[in-house]
């Protein structure tokens, strides 16, 4: 284990529950994540690793507690300034989320579209990010002609191409083989070298090891333990 | 921008192919109705006012008025409100037109020793619905003066056609209301389908960050798109008809009175704004309870 860096916040969460009805998916959950951080969100099914990150990104109202994105506190956000505020991520759906009418290159575009960049600027990074991911050949493809770990590529050109100050990633590598999930892996590495802060809600302990980093472990709704793991740590504690 | 949601409206007709053909053939329908209705108030009033513009009223004037007594008449007449011009027919000029009009019955008035007919002035009336409400008064004013033995006015029927006429009106602007209404219901409804169909695509867009209007202004082009294309089938439709059953109407039952006219171009502009706000209106509403769901 190392210790935590000495970085400014990007996302601060206090006290935060998360209820669905009399199920409790978050339970007083209190956090901090450094910029440029690389954190793994574990836990098993149903810890609530993937309500934890819907409410980053303001996919559903918090219940109760404060939470913090770059220092807005998201429950006095404005409707209108949601959209700005969830640029801010680049987010990578467990189901991927692409849309199946468009193809590769309009589901990567749209984040720039969205954003409101010129046509030569959309056309010049699209086709960057999908050779960096190595999709430039499959520009015209749409995602059900694609198999999944094609389609997860897509999906994180898609979070990337925004140049976002946060990643978050759904199991980026759950339904994928060795060689799909390396390829995701390395790509979210990259990301992160270049200054932006990757979350990773995953039970795949493999991953933490070969990757390393801020390690957020819950368990039935709480976070259980908060730890800093070397790159390629052999003494799982999982 | 615009061209890049320009580009998205024309993509989603053509995805969503089956609900937008729904949607133009509502529009086009009730397009089709409502320019019927102007179609007939327009060459109603064309009518109407072909029967104005012959409207007259005959002043009969007592025998022997002298020629002094008739300057002062005329100009008596003249100043009223109402009459555009007048005419004086000397009965000389009557009985002439009368053996004109009646030539297959010359052999009733040959024997006459005597000219029967009075002298008379013939009063013509601005052509406004204003002097048609007014002619029963101006006639009454006209027999009240001293030198007028009988006023004459013929056609009372049409006054009360006019009366017909404006309920005609009233009912078609109710129609047309209604399916105004009719339309952006259907529209509203038709719109909430293809959003409802596309939810996720739209879930996607708001998670990327994608603004309302963002999303929103596609299906507003797209409304008008439909609007457009609605109001253009329907008036299409309405001008081939027109065109068919005109050609007969004038040449059997129109001889040489009166030609049917089409809806003029500016109406028909007003008709293809009408129809596009109809699609936009129907975008609005559904998108408006859509996206604050």
């Amino acid at each position: 284990m190392i210790d935590a860096p000495e970085k400014s916040s990007i996302i601060r969460m206090f006290h935060v529950h998360q209820n669905y009805g009399p199920k409790k998916a978050l339970i007083d959950i209190t956090l901090d994540i450094a910029k440029n951080e690389f954190v793994f969100i574990s836990g098993p099914s149903g810890a609530g690793k993937t309500t934890l990150l819907k409410l980053l990104y303001l996919g559903e109202p918090v219940s109760a507690g404060q939470i913090l994105i770059d220092g807005i506190n998201l429950a006095r956000i404005p409707r209108k300034r949601i959209p700005f505020l969830r640029r801010k991520f680049g987010v990578i759906f467990q189901d991927y989320k692409l849309i199946p009418t468009k193809n590769v290159y309009d589901n990567v575009a749209l984040v720039l579209e969205a954003a409101g960049a010129k046509k030569r600027l959309i056309q010049k990074k699209v086709r960057s990010v999908l050779r960096l991911v190595g999709m430039e050949d499959r520009l015209k493809s749409y995602p059900p002609s694609l198999s999944g770990g094609e389609q997860q590529r897509i999906a994180v050109a898609r979070a990337i191409i925004g140049d976002p100050k946060i990643i978050l990633a759904d199991e980026p590598t759950g339904s994928l083989d060795e060689e799909s999930a390396e390829i995701i892996l390395a790509l979210l590495r990259g990301v992160h070298i270049r200054g932006a802060t990757v979350i990773i809600a995953t039970h795949d302990k493999a991953l933490m090891r070969k990757t390393g980093g801020h390690v957020l472990h819950l368990h039935q709704g709480r976070l259980e333990t908060s730890v800093f793991l070397e790159k390629q740590y052999d003494n799982a504690i999982f | 921008m615009i061209m890049l949601f320009f580009k998205r409206a024309i993509d989603d007709i053509f995805k969503n192919s089956f609900l937008n053909l729904v949607t133009i053939i509502t529009i086009s329908l009730s397009i089709l109705i409502s320019s019927a209705f102007i179609l007939f108030f327009i060459n109603t009033s064309e009518i109407i006012n072909s029967w104005k513009r012959g409207l007259r009223i005959m002043a009969y004037l007592k025998p022997d008025v002298s020629s002094t007594d008739l300057a002062y008449l005329k100009q008596a007449i003249q100043s009223l409100d109402g009459v555009q011009d007048l005419r004086f027919i000397p009965k000389s000029e009557a009985l002439s037109q009368l053996k004109t009009q009646m030539q297959h019955q010359a052999s009733l008035l040959e024997n006459l020793t005597e000219n029967p007919l009075p002298d008379s002035i013939e009063i013509r009336m601005t052509a406004t619905v204003e002097s048609w409400q007014r002619i029963a008064s101006l006639a009454a004013q006209i027999e009240m003066l001293n030198q007028v033995h009988e006023v004459e006015y013929g056609q009372r029927w049409i006054g009360r056609f006019i009366h017909l006429f404006k309920l005609f009106k009233l009912a078609g602007y109710a129609m047309g209301a209604l399916f105004f209404m009719a339309a952006i219901f259907i529209v509203a409804n038709t719109i909430r389908l293809v959003i409802y169909s596309r939810r996720e695509e739209v879930e996607i867009m708001r998670l990327v960050g994608a603004t309302d209007n963002f999303i929103k202004v596609p299906f507003y082009f797209e409304g008008l798109i439909q609007g457009a294309l609605g109001a253009v089938v329907g008036l299409g439709i309405l001008y081939l008809s027109f065109f068919l059953i005109a050609a007969n109407v004038d040449h059997e039952f129109l001889p040489g009175l009166f030609h049917l006219k089409f809806i003029p171009p500016a109406i028909l502009g007003e008709i293809l704004l009408g129809s596009m706000l109809v699609g936009w209106l129907g975008c609005y509403i559904s998108l408006k309870q859509f996206l604050s769901a």
